[in-house]
């Protein structure tokens, strides 16, 4: 953040140029990023992100709760994947405590990761069409998207801010019929997205609009830290629930998409097709899903039962505990990264054998990503701005934490 | 999945391609490893932390070609007090490795390794605004996510949660 007056970050240096704020508050910016820009004509010369507008302290805060209160903080820092966050957190607790997470919790948590995954992906895709003017996009992407928060709802009670996942396991049984929507849900949404590459794939309007706009080669991907797709939409082949799986992610089929182009088109059709992946995986983990307890057997660590909890007095014994004074994390440190909807999300949690984190540090996939947009920018017209903020996909809330 | 005592010895550690990498390249610079919770750790001399990057970069059998993240940990009141920690990543070895660098409360100064990786820019600049870390070398080394006029560090250990009122 900082920087009220533009003087000193940009000096323009010719007289040819002026100096644009756009932003904080720019529809197309996803948020509150302010971007700086020097432009000659229509031309950008020169380009600055600005964050830190929506910096709330996560990590400080983090540090002052309990480990399991810090799952409902990190709902809240990408508002769009809370479930990866929360999966990101507890595989990182997880395995700071050494903990082992019955199969069918593992199962259920990718289910959930990949309907988040489409449901950020829907979003991302409405919001990025609308700003390059396809409106229609939007409404059509958003019907789909409530009905994947109808089922969050159904299992999690909240539609977003789900803190659905707990330290061992996950919080609660999902409910009768869960399955069967989610599996209804899986049938039909493949049509769908037929629907919307109908609407922009082969649209020439679309095509001219984002096909070479705002190239970035698969070495300035890495050297900048780019990572999902992002970084393959350059042509890197890397995700990490194939290459460094969690979660029992290595027992899915699945495609990684690739393009090569690394254009805004490109991040386009990766994406999309992720959409049907994720579709894929969905249906692999209702096909498979194992039979078992979703909470793991660790009685200080994990809450019991309801049930139990009224006729058992150890079991009410812990429960008050673990309330009460948390649970301690033997001393250590982690650094757990998932496959968010953006890239790679990373939590790095220390801890000194105490009930509360000593650190827990979050690698934002956008903060990294974020930082392309120059190399995308510089040299290109003003008007493709607006196209390569949308095609990184960016959440101010996880950049700024 | 028991938890396994950490390996803490260097001789022990020594065949780990990464470390084995360091110590081939410049023994000095290794001040420790650890090995826990199947990661590893190096812990690097302060001065030598940009070359031991772009070693361990340009490794031809296992290059950590992508910088995944920095951070810092605050271990006041004790000395040396913080940590900078670089989290690398082998794309094409699929491998994680964690850099550290240990820093005196009295001069918290290390290289940056913007010329390594661009992608550092904004992670070292986080550090900064976050840890009062400075890098030195860095091409733009201001606040990022706190107001210009801030003053204090917030992630420091010695700063209140609450902030000051």
């Amino acid at each position: 953040m900082a920087h009220l007056t533009p003087t000193p970050v940009l000096e323009p240096g010719q007289d040819r140029t002026m100096i644009l704020n756009m932003g904080p508050q720019h529809p197309s910016t996803h948020g509150v990023l302010r971007v700086l820009l020097e432009i000659d004509g229509e031309t950008v010369v020169r380009m600055m992100p600005d964050i830190g507008y929506l910096h709330t302290g996560i990590e400080k805060t983090c540090e002052a709760k309990f480990y399991q209160q810090v799952v409902p903080l990190t709902d809240r820092i990408d508002y769009l994947c809370p479930m990866t966050n929360n999966l990101c957190y507890v595989l990182a607790v997880e395995k700071l405590l050494g903990l082992e997470i019955p199969p069918k919790a593992q199962w259920l948590r990718v289910l959930l990761n990949e309907l988040t995954r489409i449901n950020s992906h829907l979003v991302w895709l409405g919001t990025h069409a609308m700003d390059i003017g396809a409106l229609t996009v939007f409404l059509y992407c958003f019907r789909e998207r409530e009905e994947i928060l109808k089922i969050f709802e159904m299992a999690s009670g909240q539609r977003m801010m789900t803190s659905y996942f707990r330290v061992g396991g996950i919080a609660l049984e999902p409910p009768l019929g869960f399955f069967d929507r989610v599996r209804e849900f899986a049938g039909y949404f493949p049509s769908k997205v037929d629907e919307y590459e109908n609407l922009l794939t082969g649209n020439p309007i679309w095509g001219m609009r984002t096909k070479g706009v705002a190239r970035m080669t698969a070495d300035d991907a890495i050297a900048l830290g780019a990572s999902g797709p992002t970084l393959r939409g350059s042509g890197v082949d890397f995700d990490l629930r194939r290459d460094m799986p969690y979660s029992s992610y290595e027992k899915f089929q699945f495609k990684v998409p690739v393009s090569q182009e690394g254009d805004v088109f490109a991040r386009y059709m990766c994406r999309v097709q992720e959409l049907r992946e994720s579709t894929a995986i969905v249906r692999q983990a209702l096909d498979g899903m194992p039979e078992g307890p979703i909470k793991a057997d660790a009685p200080g660590i994990v809450l019991p039962d309801r049930e139990k909890m009224k006729t058992q007095m150890e079991a009410l014994i812990y429960h008050f505990k673990i309330i009460t004074e948390g649970f301690a994390v033997p001393a250590g440190e982690v650094y757990q990264a998932v496959e968010s909807p953006r890239g790679e999300m990373g939590y790095y949690v220390v801890s000194d054998g105490t009930a509360k984190p000593y650190r827990v540090h979050m690698r934002a996939a956008c903060l990294a990503n974020l930082q392309t947009l120059p190399k995308m920018c510089e040299g290109r017209l003003l008007a493709d701005v607006v196209a390569a903020i949308g095609s990184i996909d960016i959440v101010l809330g996880e950049i700024d934490r | 999945m028991a938890l396994v005592p950490a390996i803490t010895d260097l001789q022990e550690l020594k065949n780990h391609p990464a470390v084995a990498r360091l110590l081939g390249w410049n023994a000095e610079a290794v001040t420790g490893a650890k090995f826990d919770r199947d990661e590893m750790t190096i812990y690097v001399e302060r001065d030598h932390i940009r070359e031991a990057c772009v070693v361990l970069k340009e490794d031809s059998a296992c290059p950590f070609n992508f910088l995944s993240d920095v951070t810092c940990v605050d271990w006041y009141p004790s000395e040396p007090r913080f940590e900078v920690i670089y989290h690398l990543l082998s794309i094409p070895a699929k491998e994680r490795v964690r850099l550290k660098v240990r820093l005196n409360s009295s001069s918290p100064v290390v290289e940056s390794v913007t010329p390594v990786w661009p992608g550092a820019n904004y992670f070292e600049r986080e550090v900064f605004d976050l840890f009062g870390i400075r890098f030195t070398g860095h091409p733009y080394l201001r606040r990022i996510l706190m107001p210009e006029d801030w003053e204090g560090h917030p992630l420091r250990k010695d700063y209140p949660v609450e902030g000051y009122r």
